[in-house]
């Protein structure tokens, strides 16, 4: 009897955990001079109402990446939902350069759906893309992101990472000196989050393998911290680790047959390498300050960490291979640098910057080549910076209020949004590959 | 200050001698309370003054049962050696492991939330093995003692002020 009162109650707070934890995007700073689209609410060919209206997904994803500025509906001069009912100039007077329609069908008693989309440059007067899609009435959504990318791609040139989706880590009070700590994957905007692992003890540093399918992170679920690979689809894991000491930082080579981690087995932590086939360990570092927070560089022939065997955290680079007095410091101009990893380009360096003593922590690209640095956040406990699959963004963790949020800002600085959580804090965004 | 209370120590010492060497028991304990009060004027931490109940513990026996309440030992920012003030009281730690080959600790480093995260693990790793090397060359057994660094995972107090980093820049003593 009672087992079966806390089994409902149980219940319930899973339901209002799913519906309160959803992170919802703030766009923070736009762009100046955003392109006009005109996004059509899509017609329902069929009758009845679906559960997400894709026209106000394409509209949201657009406008948080700060490119556009989409017209409201209620200024349309016209509904159009397929290409005889345009009219180039209902558009034109509307100063739009841009216009997406559609329509979705479903056939009754089914549970699929398709929906044609048609997308058109108004001062060319020519339609530039269009398919139908098809998939499940729970994919709407998707389909949504779909449509989005392929507009994104269209007008900028860089594909769109609409369908990317994040793993991050959530750490919620559960009484005194109790936290639950959750690793849960969400869409890009913070939709639709599922927790993928939760446990009372600490999890940190989650990876997304490059394959899109599986995740390595650290947990102290057996009261030491320890790797772990979990696949995303099945929840099937495993511990790949259990050295003396500090196990930490796992991040997956380009190639995704290698980890680089952290192991302070021999004394102090340095970088290690490990193949996952063979299971062959390889020291990278061996210094006796603080080596940690490993990166690969684009070709996966250097890792990049951080080291503070001069006193303060400094970037350094080592090929892969080399003798571990071999390094190349990379970093000099300020009081700490940590946490870097490289955009696809090889040159330009994220990395976390403290610029004085000043206890400042903010989201910096340097250039290795002009050694010009770009600061791109404005907040001071900035840290974990993660790269969108398309190189355009950057997502972080910070505080806001008090609390852990998501900040992501693109890597010119001119657009940011933000991912604030409804509950506990939310770090370490991890942002994937591009998923199929 | 410090003399003046080795005086206050001394002299309570010499009175509990006394009364001991007069076998009367009834009163050694009463006095044995007052050279706890003074002597604790100056370390700040409340005592329960268990274990005074066999009413003959020496001055040292007191000190280190007063010493080894104390099990959270904090630290400045961005440093990784205790404070001076601590050594002390770290000694008897090291001393009581030493004396009781039995006894399994485990050192649980911290950091505050300030820096990254792996370097703050780092960084309460590096904290904890500070406290494990004195308590080695104070006679005790590496093999008594585990280190876990929890990084800038488990605050001891939640916020951005320096109250709170204060609190959470620290090394816990954990009995296994």
């Amino acid at each position: 009897m009672s087992s079966r009162y806390l089994f409902i109650i149980g219940l319930i707070s899973i339901l209002h955990f799913n519906v309160e934890a959803e992170l919802s995007i703030q766009i923070t700073q736009g762009i100046d001079d955003p392109i006009p689209i005109a996004v059509v609410p899509f017609s329902i060919e069929t009758g009845g109402i679906f559960s997400e209206d894709i026209a106000e997904i394409v509209k949201n994803d657009l406008e948080q990446v700060g490119e556009f500025r989409a017209l409201s509906r209620s200024n349309m001069l016209s509904l159009p939902t397929e290409e005889r009912e345009v009219f180039y100039r209902d558009w034109r007077i509307l100063a739009q350069d841009y216009l997406l329609i559609g329509r979705i069908n479903q056939q009754s008693g089914s549970q699929l759906v398709q929906v044609q989309y048609e997308f058109f440059d108004i001062n060319r007067e020519i339609k530039l893309a269009g398919e139908v899609l098809t998939g499940s009435v729970t994919q709407l959504r998707d389909i949504g992101h779909t449509i989005s990318n392929v507009i994104f791609e269209q007008v900028t040139g860089i594909p769109g990472a609409f369908t990317s989706q994040l793993l991050y880590i959530v750490s919620e009070s559960a009484g005194p000196q109790t936290s639950l700590f959750r690793l849960e994957k969400a869409d890009y905007d913070g939709a639709r989050p599922q927790v993928l692992l939760e446990s009372g003890e600490p999890i940190m540093s989650p990876s997304w393998a490059p394959n899109g399918q599986d995740v390595a992170y650290v947990s102290f679920e057996t009261g030491l911290p320890r790797i772990y690979i979990q696949n995303i689809a099945s929840g099937q894991r495993r511990q790949i680790t259990n050295y003396p000491n500090i196990n930490s930082s796992p991040v997956w080579s380009p190639d995704g047959t290698k980890l680089a981690m952290v192991l302070s087995k021999d004394g102090s932590p340095d970088i290690y390498v490990q193949d996952l086939n063979s299971n062959q360990l390889m020291r990278v570092t061996d210094h006796p300050g603080i080596d940690t927070e490993p990166s690969w560089t684009p070709d996966g022939r250097n890792i990049v960490f951080m080291s503070d065997r001069t006193g303060q955290p400094q970037i350094y680079q080592i090929a892969l291979g080399a003798n571990s007095y071999d390094i190349e410091r990379l970093t000099y101009d300020c009081f700490q640098c940590a946490k870097a990893q490289f955009l696809p380009d090889g040159v330009n360096l994220v990395h976390v910057r403290r610029e004085t003593r000043q206890a400042l922590y903010q989201i910096a690209i340097l250039n290795i080549e002009t050694l010009r640095v770009i600061t791109l956040s404005s907040t001071s406990l900035d840290e974990s910076p993660s790269l969108a699959p398309n190189g355009s963004m950057i997502i972080y963790g910070t505080k806001f209020n008090g609390k852990g949020v998501l900040d992501a800002v693109s890597i010119d600085g001119r657009v940011k949004f933000r991912l604030p959580s409804t509950q506990g804090d939310v770090r370490e965004p991890s942002w994937s590959p591009f998923l199929n | 200050m410090r003399i003046q209370l080795n005086k206050y120590i001394r002299a309570g010492f010499l009175l509990v001698s006394l009364f001991a060497l007069g076998a009367c028991s009834s009163t050694s304990e009463m006095e044995e309370e007052s050279a706890i009060e003074s002597s604790s004027s100056s370390s700040g931490s409340a005592s329960t003054g268990s274990g005074s109940s066999s009413g003959q513990l020496t001055q040292e026996q007191i000190r280190a049962q007063r010493a080894l309440q104390q099990t959270v030992f904090y630290f400045d920012f961005d440093v990784a050696e205790f404070k001076p003030g601590d050594r002390e009281t770290l000694t008897f730690h090291a001393r009581d492991l030493a004396a009781n080959s039995s006894k399994r600790i485990r050192l649980e480093g911290h950091a505050d939330e300030r820096g990254t995260r792996e370097y703050n693990l780092a960084l309460g790793e590096r904290r904890a093995n500070g406290i494990l090397n004195y308590f080695i060359v104070n006679g005790a057994a590496r093999s008594q003692i585990e280190v876990v660094s929890y990084g800038e995972e488990r605050p001891e107090q939640t916020g951005q002020s320096d109250q709170a980093y204060s609190r959470n820049r620290r090394v816990e003593i954990v009995a296994q």
